[in-house]
């Protein structure tokens, strides 16, 4: 561990900039998802455990795609509408009627889709692990020792364009409108004409959607494997609790946090905690908050 | 020994058949009337029990090794079937699938031993089930060839019903440590000025082989300059590659089944890692090759077999003619696994034990199944007081140009080692 941090502080100092781009690029994917997360917990209510399980689901449609012939970037589009129809109809299935129920049966139901959508990719793509080959290049710099991967450049500059469009469309759209007010008071908002149950499809559906899209993004960085959603998950929920729920800025900062934290303690402590990671940042952050609440409590007493 | 089996059986079957009528009917009900010990051997044939994986995360290599049970024993009915006290018989087998799960693996087997009455197993796909599955067998003294277990969990336990055709996994990957020693001895270097950065699974299959890697090097007093282990559902070992770019090894050994493969190969092409020598397992079944083109070029890659190897045997001829048959069976194959070939070659050590044991005892069949030793396509077939195969030894094959050429050992060799590798990013 110490050879590793003096490697990065004495012998190999430009390192330090390989493991910052690289978790920046794969924190901007994690964004996303945990963007989606926010976005249907905030309005509905609805922890969705599936989040990972969409996005695989979106990197096999990619692959997919590849396979006859349509480059991952232009299938982007396809799998983001083809998600979004996927997403309506497993609100219309399941979602709609656990909506109005307690935690625990959100979180089985959408537990039980995460398991269905695992097992359904594996009978219909196999276990194999797939990757998306975008065929770009790699760029090298400082003599090779840092090299950043087109695909990845192109990657983070596709998940900056699509939070931009969907934090622009949730501002200015009526639709996004609608989501908001929803969010803020579903019972008002019902009153004053908004249709809730249209917002809850969308909202439903375009989390899907994102979620597809980001793994596009996972299936031409990364490898996708029918069971690999879980860790997407993981993520998402703690990217979210980190920053809390309607906080866009602190997602977008927790994800890429996350993402660099990631690549770091892969490097110093080893392998075996790049994804522990997560799980040991969640934890602090929820001390923390627990310190503050009781500090909050001390002074409303 | 043999009272106390029979005893749990007649006991156990009981519950069927008060089932039998509701759910299986007459079928069952015959099958169980038949008795258990009629349900092995029926007429002329003979039936081998194997629980196998046809769904979830081992069944694409389940499929390869039911392939390779179900070849050999098509072709060993071709020319005769096994000959028992001037009998002759056919070859069948009952497959059960064990969805990937080894809890599930052991309830089959118990089912195919209790309910089927099936006396000689024929082992499941992976390491994890077949550790699940040979308490069984032993419990209830039941033979079992098996063909892709290769764990050494395996071969410390004194079971004395379980024999293995593959080579141990501490195998894999120590050949790749003899020939880095080799190539710095003949570059007029000591082998143990040689740095070795080690990446591998945190599971039983990837560490058995880090232990064989660990031993070896240790014998060569070479040095580790990366230790890191993957969990199981990582898609990300860059920052392990970023380490090496910056620690230069000379040696770079790598094990996580396929997805390690692949992982590995997309990230050392995008990271531009330049490593003289890079050993991994599962190039094969990760299509390296075919994913990655000329940026796999130089892996050494172990192998079980390998079709251009000059072993044979009197049921498929060469390993050559092997390929081939299973070509013509299988026309989805460009390349034929070994996972394959070493199932064919598992029951082909059946037919055999058979025949010298001249008799369906399971306890002759047993003592026949450790005297084994034959030539195969596969290669030779030996079994350790432990089960499992000395007389194959572990091929590796370099990827160059993206054809897998056996490199070493050297008395096998067809092509000469290309190193230092030669990156093509």
């Amino acid at each position: 561990m110490l050879d590793n941090l003096s490697l990065l502080t004495q012998l190999a100092p430009v390192l330090n900039i390989q493991l910052l781009l690289d978790g920046l690029f794969v924190g901007a994917i994690f964004v996303l998802a945990a963007y989606g997360l926010a976005l249907v917990w905030g309005v509905m209510n609805v922890k969705n455990l599936a989040q990972g399980e969409y996005v695989i689901m979106g990197g096999y449609f990619a692959w997919h795609f590849g396979t006859v012939g349509v480059h991952p970037i232009l299938s982007l589009p396809l799998v983001f509408a083809l998600m979004f129809v996927f997403g309506w109809v497993v609100y219309l299935l399941v979602i709609k009627w656990v909506i109005t129920r307690d935690l625990f049966t959100s979180l089985l139901a959408t537990f039980g889709i995460a398991l269905i959508v695992q097992q359904a990719l594996n009978l219909a793509y196999g276990p194999e692990v797939r990757t998306a080959e975008a065929g770009f290049g790699t760029n090298r710099l400082f003599g090779g020792l840092v090299t950043v991967a087109d695909i990845k450049l192109i990657s983070f500059g596709l998940c900056i364009l699509l939070a931009a469009s969907v934090i622009l469309f949730m501002k200015k759209s009526r639709m996004g409108q609608a989501i908001r007010a929803t969010a803020q008071d579903a019972r008002a908002a019902k009153i004053m004409g908004i249709d809730t149950e249209r917002v809850y499809a969308f909202t439903y559906a375009l989390n899907a959607a994102i979620c597809g899209a980001a793994g596009v993004l996972v299936s031409m960085i990364w490898v996708i494997q029918p069971f690999y959603g879980i860790p997407h998950s993981i993520r998402a929920f703690v990217i979210v609790t980190a920053a809390g729920l309607g906080n866009i800025p602190g997602v977008i900062i927790a994800g890429l946090g996350l993402g660099v934290a990631e690549q770091y303690s892969g490097f110093v402590l080893g392998l075996e905690f790049q994804q522990a990671t997560a799980l040991i940042l969640l934890l602090l952050v929820l001390i923390w908050r627990q310190i503050q609440l009781a500090q909050h409590r001390q002074v409303v007493q | 020994m043999t009272y106390r089996t029979e005893s749990i059986r007649t006991r156990k079957t009981i519950m069927p058949r008060a089932l039998s009528g509701l759910l299986l009917a007459g079928a069952a009900a015959g099958l169980i009337a038949a008795g258990p010990a009629g349900a092995k051997v029926e007429g002329d044939t003979i039936t081998l029990g194997s629980a196998i994986s046809l769904t979830g995360k081992y069944s694409s290599n389940g499929i390869d090794t039911q392939n390779g049970y179900d070849l050999a024993i098509k072709k060993i009915n071709e020319m005769g079937g096994v000959t028992v006290d001037g009998k002759q018989y056919k070859l069948a087998v009952k497959y059960y699938d064990d969805e990937s799960t080894p809890a599930r693996t052991a309830q089959l087997l118990e089912r195919l031993i209790e309910q089927d009455g099936v006396d000689y197993i024929l082992g499941p796909y992976s390491s994890a089930t077949t550790i699940a599955a040979a308490p069984v067998t032993e419990k209830y003294q039941v033979p079992m060839v098996e063909a892709e277990g290769a764990s050494r969990a395996l071969f410390n336990k004194g079971y004395k019903y379980l024999f293995a055709v593959l080579s141990t996994s501490e195998q894999y990957l120590s050949s790749a440590i003899d020939l880095a020693a080799e190539v710095a001895e003949k570059n007029g270097k000591s082998p143990s000025d040689l740095r070795v950065a080690m990446v591998f699974e945190n599971d039983a299959f990837s560490l058995d082989v880090r232990a064989g890697v660990v031993e070896n090097m240790n014998k060569y007093g070479m040095q580790t300059v990366i230790d890191d282990k993957m969990p199981a559902d990582l898609s990300d070992i860059s920052a392990s590659l970023t380490k090496v770019k910056a620690l230069k090894p000379d040696l770079l050994v790598i094990s996580g089944h396929n997805k390690g493969a692949v992982t590995a190969a997309r990230q050392i092409q995008e990271l531009q890692v330049e490593v003289p020598m890079i050993a991994m397992t599962h190039c094969e079944g990760a299509n390296v090759t075919g994913q990655f083109g000329a940026a796999a070029d130089g892996y050494l890659c172990p192998t079980q077999w390998a079709e251009t190897l000059s072993y044979s045997d009197k049921y498929f001829g060469s390993a050559a003619d092997y390929d081939k048959a299973v070509k013509a069976a299988y026309p989805d194959y460009t390349t034929v696994p070994y996972q394959t070939a070493q199932a064919s070659a598992a029951v082909l050590v059946w037919k055999d034990a058979f025949e010298r044991a001249n008799s369906f005892d399971t306890t002759k069949v047993r003592d026949a199944l450790s005297a084994t030793d034959m030539e195969t396509f596969y290669g030779g077939i030996k079994f350790s007081e432990a089960g499992n195969n000395i007389a194959k030894p572990m091929v590796l094959r370099q990827i160059q140009n993206g054809e897998y050429n056996v490199v070493a050992p050297s008395k096998w060799a067809s092509h000469e080692l290309v190193w230092p590798r030669e990156a093509m990013y």
